[in-house]
């Protein structure tokens, strides 16, 4: 199956957006037969660099090479013709198709306008037996399919038109564990076969299990890069954020107050099935299971977003379900998992997005004054560290890391008790991470309670005081982090005890 | 620099308009009298537009805006022939587009229908309420007050300087553009409309919200059909039609955006008076009709991608 030799090499690559230099001379080379692992902190130009090969942007200097010969797409149709696919992490299927049709979407096989259906039909077979995933229906409408296998179709896609340069920019971000098990084994099958693999991750684990050579950019540059196996995770962060990281989950003395959040055999309409625990003020307790496990919809049912179908929920003195509209008057607050669809009004200023739930006392008569708005979240913007060039920008153009503190100040402003934080760190750099950490510390130690759902456990083993594992709807009983490690709770997670 | 560009853009092209017409026709067009005019003429459909302006940055639209004009004029003159006072009137006119928008609103939160849809639904259907109110035909109305709201200022009323149909669209102009912009009604329109999600999680109420943004801007629109009955100085359940989209174009002229979560009153007005100052300018220029309405039309899709030219330079 191996096919000819092939590099691509991109050398000296600079663009520059107005005043800001998003790639200041940035060289990589990649050969068939390897992964290559892209890693950087969010703007540090990996998606630049990446429009750039695929011919979104062009660059203002360098050039790229494909097997020694000039590489210069102008538009990502090129790119894709010359042999170079994407596979962006939002995917771009046509729902209403079929697999079929979406695999050879725009390169339809046809005689005098008319459908060559045999012919368009062994292509799109082909594809997927590349990909050794023969059991995917290729007459079902794209969906009807799981994200996992709309993924696979993209991939066919770029295979079928003999892309032999592929670039997969956070394909396991919205994958279950299994599904990513699987897209691992894909990867490999993909590389073993003669392709080029690009790999765009911000997981580090994964970038260790997956890849052969990985390449840290920061600043638009391309600041070091080696052979996977003989680096560790901790060098390649120092790398990231270009100093050393000593403390990636610190953890103060907390001491566990009063119950605030109190929630007695609890379902939803379909998730949760049943759930109960405590949570006590100063105290993190982490919810840890599989993607579909049920955890986003605890928070949610808890929250009033979704229905309370059977149970007891009591926050303080207060009992029953109840809206958002009531539980933020109770204190108690939640950031969502969907930062872009739920979590912020990204078209809105950083002002009105923090101060949003709490719009009380900023000017006389019930009246809202702008400049009384500002002055409080001002406060906010310094004490979290939010980035930003004024409080009236629109959050859109913001980094992920700074979005996400911008939805965590909403409850800090509205000063809730109860934090309900729904993977508060995903899909964002390690500096922000590292300082969301320190906050959800110190809110602790101030006598907060916090409920945190992830999938990304050496952040729930490490700043957690007690973990409850979901599975199925059901959420089993907390236990302190002493008694757990990774291997304990991914079992209690798959049920493979 | 920036942000100023970003605020003058509608009112520029509305000085573009007025210096080019006033070139071409310096003699007829740039007088006091003609100015007055135009500013009666933008009566109307500015008034609607305050309220198209809510509908369309909470995120949704109104089509029935036409159809609630004319049912507010018929209900003003049948009630004035009931022997109501001009003032009770009106008021009564301006009630029963409260209730339509309050029907409206229910539709949209309680069935979760899209405004689209319901709105097209309530165009034809008030329109339909209108006429057989009016036994499908114009309905007289005694004369009053009323019907001098819209008319050029005689020469003893000089001292106000513009007809009190004009004055009435200012003052709630800056009273909407206050409330958009200082109230928590205000924040929370502009909250519903960028993300409806992001509102109910941050604790708004959706459906108490949309339902206000759809009273006030059906509350508007029968106002504007006060001011159209003053205009007509009879009940017409055939007037007004088609104005909805005057209106629409208005707002999107004024830097709106259809999405939703942007929009300004100021723009709004200004989009409204750029199109009756092409209206009359062309007029004025002895121009056809249809050339007009494809101007309108250019104008329209200018204004948008100037807008949308202006977002990406500030972002």
């Amino acid at each position: 199956m191996a096919q000819s030799p092939l590099t691509l090499e991109m050398r000296g690559i600079h663009k520059r957006f107005g005043a800001t230099i998003a790639l200041d001379g940035v060289d990589v080379r990649v050969q068939s037969g390897e992964v290559l692992a892209l890693v950087g902190e969010n703007g540090a130009g990996k998606s630049t660099l990446m429009k750039v090969l695929s011919g979104v942007v062009q660059p203002d200097a360098g050039n790229m090479l494909l097997n020694g010969k000039p590489f210069t797409p102008r538009h990502p149709h090129d790119a894709r013709m010359a042999g170079v696919g994407m596979v962006y992490q939002e995917l771009s299927l046509a729902q209403h198709l079929s697999v079929e049709e979406n695999i050879l979407l725009g390169m339809e096989p046809a005689r005098m306008g008319f459908l060559n259906r045999p012919e368009m039909r062994r292509l799109a077979a082909d594809a997927i037996a590349q990909l050794g995933r023969s059991d995917i229906r290729l007459d079902l409408r794209v969906g009807s399919l799981s994200i996992a296998e709309c993924q696979l179709v993209e991939i066919a896609r770029a295979v079928a038109v003999g892309c032999r340069v592929l670039v997969l920019d956070e394909p396991t971000s919205s994958l279950t564990v299994a599904d990513s098990e699987r897209f691992f084994e894909l990867t490999h099958r993909l590389k073993k076969q003669g392709n080029a693999v690009i790999y765009i991750s911000h997981v580090l684990e994964e970038v260790k299990q997956i890849s052969d050579r990985f390449i840290v950019l920061r600043d638009g540059k391309s600041v070091g890069e080696g052979k996977t196996p003989s680096a560790s995770t901790k060098q390649i962060i120092s790398m990231m954020v270009g100093r050393e990281v000593d403390d990636l989950y610190p953890r103060s003395k907390r001491k566990a107050g009063d119950v605030l959040l109190e929630v007695n055999n609890v379902a939803g309409d379909v998730k949760p099935v049943s759930a109960s625990f405590e949570l006590r003020r100063g105290e993190v307790l982490g919810i840890a299971g599989l993607i579909g496990a049920g955890r986003s919809e605890l928070l949610r049912s808890i929250f009033g977003l979704d229905p309370v179908r059977r149970g007891e929920i009591r926050i303080g003195v207060y009992a029953g379900a109840a809206s958002p509209v009531l539980r933020w008057t109770q204190g108690m607050g939640m950031v969502s998992e969907d930062r872009k669809n739920e979590g912020l009004a990204v078209s809105l200023s950083v002002s009105d997005n923090i101060t949003l739930s709490r719009l009380d006392g900023f000017g006389p008569f019930g009246t809202v004054l702008p400049s009384r708005q500002d002055l409080a979240t001002s406060t906010w913007v310094q004490r979290l560290n939010i980035k930003i060039q004024h409080l009236r920008q629109a959050v859109s153009s913001l980094s992920g890391g700074n979005q996400q503190k911008i939805a965590l100040a909403r409850l800090l402003h509205h000063d809730v008790d109860v934090f309900l934080l729904d993977e508060p760190t995903r899909g964002i750099d390690v500096g922000s991470k590292v300082e969301i950490y320190k906050l959800i510390d110190e809110l602790a130690t101030r006598g907060k309670a916090i409920l945190m759902v992830s999938s990304y456990l050496p952040e729930l083993l490490g700043i957690c005081d007690r973990i409850a594992v979901m599975r199925r709807g059901e959420l089993h009983s907390a236990r302190p982090v002493a008694d757990l490690d990774q291997h304990s709770v991914m079992s209690e997670a798959t049920g493979s005890e | 620099m920036k942000n100023a560009l970003k605020k003058l853009g509608p009112l520029t092209g509305l000085v573009f308009v007025f210096a080019l017409f006033s070139i071409l026709r310096p003699e007829a067009f740039p007088t006091a009298d003609n100015i007055q005019l135009m500013l009666l003429q933008t009566a109307v459909v500015g008034t609607a537009a305050l309220g198209m302006t809510i509908v369309i940055i909470s995120g949704g639209i109104d089509l029935s805006v036409g159809s609630v004009i004319a049912l507010s004029t018929v209900v003003i003159a049948l009630l004035m022939n009931a022997g109501a006072s001009p003032l009770v009137a009106a008021l009564g006119g301006v009630v029963i587009g409260a209730v339509c928008g309050s029907v409206i609103g229910a539709l949209i939160t309680q069935l979760r229908l899209a405004p689209f849809i319901v709105t097209l639904a309530m165009w034809g259907a008030l329109r339909g309420a209108a006429k057989g109110l009016a036994d499908e035909q114009i309905v007289l109305a005694p004369d009053s007050w009323l019907n001098r709201l819209l008319n050029v200022l005689t020469e003893s009323q000089q001292w106000s300087l513009l007809p009190p149909g004009v004055w009435l669209m200012i003052v709630l102009a800056l009273v909407v553009g206050g409330v958009l912009r200082y109230t928590k009604f205000g924040r929370h329109v502009f909250a519903v409309g960028s993300n409806e999600q992001t509102a109910r999680l941050c604790g708004i109420s959706v459906e108490k919200t949309k339902m206000g943004v759809y009273v006030l801007g059906s509350g508007f629109a029968a106002l504007a059909g006060v001011l159209q009955f003053s205009y007509l100085t009879i009940g017409d359940p055939t007037t007004a039609s088609g104005m909805e989209l005057d209106v629409i174009a208005a707002v999107v002229i004024g830097g709106a955006s259809l999405a939703g979560g942007e929009g300004k009153v100021f723009g709004s007005i200004v989009g409204a008076l750029i199109m009756t100052v092409v209206a009359n300018g062309s007029t004025k220029m002895e121009l056809p009709n249809w050339v007009q309405e494809i101007v309108t039309g250019c104008i329209i899709i200018l204004a948008v991608v100037l807008d949308r030219y202006r977002h990406r330079r500030t972002e």
